[in-house]
């Protein structure tokens, strides 16, 4: 098992420096610059994991972010775990630790393999037809399915690592550092234009750099020599600036395109403190050029995911860039030309090669002449039938291919192997383009999708754009960047190109064999299990729309996004449903287009960073007073504070009490304020709230309710006349924003006319609100030199003020029912001033309040809280405010609406006290409201808004929302709760002081 | 996202911006005159159509000013942008 396959230096390793890492357990060795994959290949591992439905042994297939099977957990039981990881795009550093995900209890040994023989019974749609009913039963059944599934274990600990994000601006855009990215890059670079050039890999230069083969020429060189020297030249240039480990993940309209840059993954543990992990680039650029090149295609035959089955192009790879030998007796099967690039590699590096299995009956292609002299044996006109072996590949039959294709004859040959390379042609990368919106055409001759149409100004260039041989790239590349970048020459005019590649294909989606299809496994989307069989299962049952197919069979649903497997499920669908690919259309490609990492997409905003909040100039205070607080909006107002070891009910108890019978303070200052000028406020207040404001005199406050079009509530308040032109709204805490935007709104497009302006000043003051019946004394004590008779300064009224030097607002307006005070100052002196009030009040047991006392205090009194006891189905009249509505103005924001045939309803929810028949019953907030508990189905006629114990009032309160409602006080109503059936009693929503004797007195 | 062209401030992230409907539907100056129906219509008929269409936008993190917006829903390309009580610019 520990063989050595390591034949020959590989240029991406240093094989001087040795690096240690485990996987599932074992301890191996591989060199620095090795992948997971290499390194484990080098070890000869092939067997990674176990596939999603059948649980069938699954090797390394790929070499790139494309790999469907070798999907592995990194240091499992750490914070720092990670599960879906691709083993092909890991660098190994000292340390590492990988196992294998989809496996109970081992790779080797996976009870779940038993669905592999069960398979039969496990057709397509399979879950969705067994685990139907009973519907109750879901749950249970999917712990099970999550569970023998296993996609990886998510992290149990906070990640320990830095995460940050970048906006980067530029004029060009190159994604891919292949020749033609290279050569883009630097043409853009060199006329002028500020480019950025990105490639998902460690280094520059795709899948050529490494190669150094004599059948590919540029100007006399081998092309990786040539190209080499080119990515040399444009690390020198200025405005180009070069990421590599960056890869694009999404591609949205307007060029905006977002990119991980990887900047520690490959370095050993410890090596990683205090570094950013990833950083997000969110990229702006004038111009894109995508050079994303292009995915090679396996083939679908039977058997065809066997550990061992790779790739061609990877196989190639590994022994190119790490000098890896994926087998000892390796066989080649292609369609096209591709795999003879990889034994002219392997050959060079004298792997051994058995036999080349082609489609093709005749080629003329110099690597294919080039391959008989080496004396390998080719099979032309030839496929593989079935592959043989569990754990790895053990050798394959072959038949001959019948003139059409669609038949196998002649005798079958059997040989053997140990790893097998697979080669389906190529299909463009063209992921990202799609994702910005651009169409795509079909290419008939090599059966592709190509770039068509574009929706921004981007190009396509090299393999992604179809141009698939060397000779093509070189003379498309620098035509179209001529073009796009309006320049009148590139360096890349006159080359000499050799380029042996002969362009002949033989594409059969899904290959013959001498078994039915029914008896095969021909794998079309490794990661999902799904085969060519379930595909052809979904057409019968009446699937035609590649979409559908997609979901019934799964196919292209993995984390690999089917890659590999999508053009062959298009091409069954087509010859089955015998449709035209083109009009077939492709499924659509989402972003990420690798999988992105959550501390990557959230970036620096956690814990406290998570969301900004607001503190009020007094939030030190409360802080140290031991205030609980409560989020409301992005404000953190103190809620109630706790003495000794109260809870909240006592806390809250203690503070209503002590605002009823002596003297309560409560931090208002998140209340929204709007400033409101010129020489039409007054109108413009008469247009926006429901109630008449040209009569109120300077000096005084009215409250008002502000509605939507609609005629539903949108937000109350207390205003004040504070000059003949010149008022201060008060708003919601919540609100504020919305209702700024909202008079904004409708100031600047339907009353442009009017002369109004608006400015927030909810940050320049600091609002204090002291209530209860010794707010008087405490507040004339604060400000001495006012005077606070009735007579001079009645409720809803205001004075300017001085507290020291300091000029300050005071307002006599109450929110809780009691005779009340609210000072208005500079914000950076509220704290000095709440000081000075609780100072003042030291006498009569002054006490701070939160907003759950003033949510209490309120109710005792009937005052509704806008969001609480409304959302937006109730109208003013719904809410029994009918005073606030005028009758005489003309128009406001809202009125029409008022006597719709649905607003003006009877029937309609309206909101009520309720009372319940034990007084120590606390209802539950949202508890629904019904007539009659016998009739079935029982019917609602509404829901609790408010619920409180007053210990004024010592019973308990309640608002709520009920149909009809208006009509109903004195009747009898049930409240519904899973153990009991509460009684209650409607009544009128003001429980106390009706006639305001508190407030004038 | 797109790149939008303020006409106050010129161009900015969408993310500055807040979409604010369909374009150019005046609030009736007697709305107490009208009919159920027709109060309806202004409350609540909006369009909804794949092609070109009027918008208001504001740049609600930027200047808060309010405009007007002709956008291609298909494509998202954006034609046009200009104040409000201004002509559009194309039909």
């Amino acid at each position: 098992m520990t063989k050595n396959l390591r034949v020959k230096t590989g240029k991406a390793i240093d094989e001087t420096y040795r690096i240690s890492f485990k996987f599932n357990g074992k301890t191996y060795y591989g060199f620095k610059g090795d992948t997971l994959s290499s390194a484990l290949l080098a070890n000869n591992v092939h067997l990674v994991g176990r596939s999603f439905k059948y649980h069938r042994p699954r090797g390394i297939m790929t070499a790139g972010s494309e790999e469907p099977n070798a999907i592995v957990q990194l240091h499992d039981n750490s914070s720092r775990t990670e599960p879906n990881v691709r083993a092909t795009e890991v660098e190994i550093y000292e340390g590492l630790e990988a196992s294998s995900q989809n496996c109970w209890p081992s790779v080797k040994f996976d009870v779940g393999g038993i669905n592999n023989f069960l398979s039969p019974l496990l057709p397509a749609g399979f879950y969705y037809k067994t685990f139907m009913w009973p519907a109750s039963f879901w749950e249970k059944y999917e712990y099970f399915i999550r569970k023998s599934a296993g996609l990886g274990k998510s992290p149990t600990e906070p990640d320990p690592d830095i995460y940050e994000h970048r906006y980067i601006h530029c004029d060009v855009l190159v994604i891919g550092s292949g020749i033609s990215g290279v050569m883009a890059a630097k043409t853009a670079a060199k006329n002028g234009f500020k480019t950025l050039l990105v490639d998902e890999k460690p280094n520059l230069g795709g899948s050529t750099i490494y190669q150094n083969s004599d059948y590919f020429k540029i100007n006399n060189q081998n092309s990786n020599s040539w190209l080499e020297k080119e990515i040399n030249e444009i690390k020198k240039l200025k405005n180009l600036e070069i990421k590599t480990r960056t890869s694009v993940a999404a591609y949205h309209g307007y060029n905006f395109l977002l990119a991980r840059e990887n900047f520690t993954d490959h370095l050993p543990i410890e090596q990683r403190k205090d570094k950013t992990r990833h950083k997000l680039l969110k990229i702006r650029a004038k111009k894109v050029i995508s050079a994303t090149g292009s995915i090679e295609r396996p083939m679908v035959f039977d058997n065809n995911d066997r550990p061992g089955i790779l790739l061609s192009s990877a196989i190639k790879r590994y022994a190119d860039f790490f000098g890896v030998a994926c087998g000892e007796k390796n066989v080649l099967f292609t369609n096209n030309d591709s795999a003879y690039e990889t034994a002219i590699s392997l050959i060079q590096k004298g792997i051994n090669i058995e036999a080349i299995i082609d489609n093709r009956e005749e080629v003329d292609s110099k690597l294919v002449y080039e391959v008989e002299k080496n004396n390998i044996k080719i099979f032309k006109g030839y496929t593989v039938t079935n592959t043989f072996g569990y754990k790895k590949i053990s050798g394959i039959s072959i038949k001959q291919l019948s003139k059409d294709g669609q038949k196998v004859v002649g005798s079958r040959i059997n040989l053997s192997c140990d790893c097998l390379g697979v080669s389906g042609g190529w299909t463009p990368a063209v992921h990202l383009f799609t994702q910005s919106g651009g169409k795509l055409k079909f290419r008939d001759e090599d059966q592709v999708f190509i770039p068509s149409i574009y929706p921004s100004d981007q190009l396509s260039i090299g393999s992604c754009n179809g141009d698939f041989t060397l000779d093509e790239i070189l003379i498309n590349t620098p035509k179209s960047l001529k073009e796009f970048l309006n320049i009148k020459n590139t360096e890349y005019e006159s080359l000499e190109v050799i380029s042996s590649t002969n362009k002949s294909k033989r594409n059969i989606w899904l290959l013959p064999s001498d078994k039915v299809l029914g008896k095969t496994k021909s794998f079309v989307d490794y990661q999902n299990d799904a085969t060519a069989k379930d595909i052809k299962l979904a057409l019968r049952e009446g699937f035609r729309s590649i979409e559908h197919v997609k979901r019934y069979t799964t196919t292209g649903m993995g984390t690999d996004q089917g890659k590999l497997g999508n053009m062959h499920a298009l091409g069954i669908i087509s010859e089955t449903a015998g449709a035209k690919m083109g009009e077939l259309g492709t499924t659509t490609f989402r972003p990420p287009y690798t999988p992105l990492t959550f501390g990557t997409i959230v970036g620096r905003n956690v814990g406290e960073y998570f969301d900004i909040f607001r503190k009020t100039p007094i939030h030190s205070w409360h802080e140290k007073n031991k205030a609980e607080f409560e989020n409301v909006g992005q404000w953190k107002r103190a809620w109630y504070y706790p003495k000794e070891n109260e809870n909240m009910h006592q806390a809250v108890q203690r503070e209503s009490k002590a605002a009823r019978e002596s003297a309560g303070i409560l931090d208002a200052s998140t209340l929204g304020k709007i400033d409101i000028q010129g020489t039409d406020a007054s109108e413009f207040l008469n247009r926006v709230y429901t109630n008449a404001w040209s009569k109120l005199a300077i000096g005084k406050c009215r409250y008002g309710l502000m509605l939507n079009e609609d005629g539903m509530v949108y937000d109350d308040g207390v205003t004040t006349r504070l000059g003949e032109n010149h008022y201060i709204m008060t708003t919601t805490t919540g609100g504020a924003a919305n209702v700024m935007g909202k008079l904004e709104d409708y100031l600047q497009t339907e009353w442009p006319e009017l002369d109004v302006y608006l400015t927030s000043v909810t940050d320049h003051f600091a609002t204090i609100s002291v209530c209860g019946p010794n707010s008087k004394k405490i507040v004339s004590e604060v400000i001495s030199d006012l005077d606070f008779s009735d007579e001079s300064f009645p409720h809803m009224s205001f004075k300017n003020a001085k507290i020291g030097k300091i000029n300050c607002r005071v307002m006599r307006i109450s929110f809780t029912g009691e005779h009340s005070y609210e000072i208005n100052i500079q914000a950076n002196y509220g704290k000095s001033v709440w000081e000075k009030c609780m100072e003042a009040g030291k006498d009569y047991n002054i006490t701070p309040y939160g907003t759950e006392t003033m949510h209490l205090l309120r109710a005792e009194k009937g005052f509704i809280i806008v969001g609480q006891d409304t959302d937006a189905t109730m109208t003013p009249i719904d809410l029994q405010m009918d005073w606030i509505v005028s009758k005489k103005k003309y128009d406001f924001i809202g009125k029409r609406s008022l006597y719709r045939s649905d607003t003006i309803r009877e029937d309609r929810k309206q909101l009520v006290g309720l009372l319940t028949e034990d007084p120590n019953e606390v209802l539950e907030e949202g508890a629904q409201i019904v007539a009659d508990v016998k009739k079935s189905p029982i019917e609602m006629l509404g829901h609790i808004t408010s619920s409180y114990f007053s210990p004024n009032l010592k019973k308990s309160i309640a608002l709520g929302v009920v149909r009809g409602g208006k009509n109903m006080i004195g009747q009898k109503l049930i409240i519904p709760m899973e153990k009991k059936n509460i009684n209650v009693t409607v009544a009128d929503p003001v429980f106390l002081d009706k006639e305001n004797k508190r407030l004038n007195a | 996202m797109f790149v939008i062209n303020c006409p106050f401030c010129g161009e900015r992230e969408q993310s500055e911006f807040k979409a604010g409907g369909e374009a150019h539907i005046v609030r009736p100056k007697q709305p107490t005159e009208l009919s159920d129906d027709e109060w309806a219509e202004y409350l609540f008929m909006r369009k909804n159509i794949k092609g070109v269409q009027f918008e208001r936008w504001n740049h609600a993190h930027g200047c808060r000013k309010w405009f007007n917006m002709v956008r291609d829903t298909s494509n998202d390309e954006i034609k046009a942008v200009y104040k409000m009580g201004e002509k559009p610019p194309i039909e």
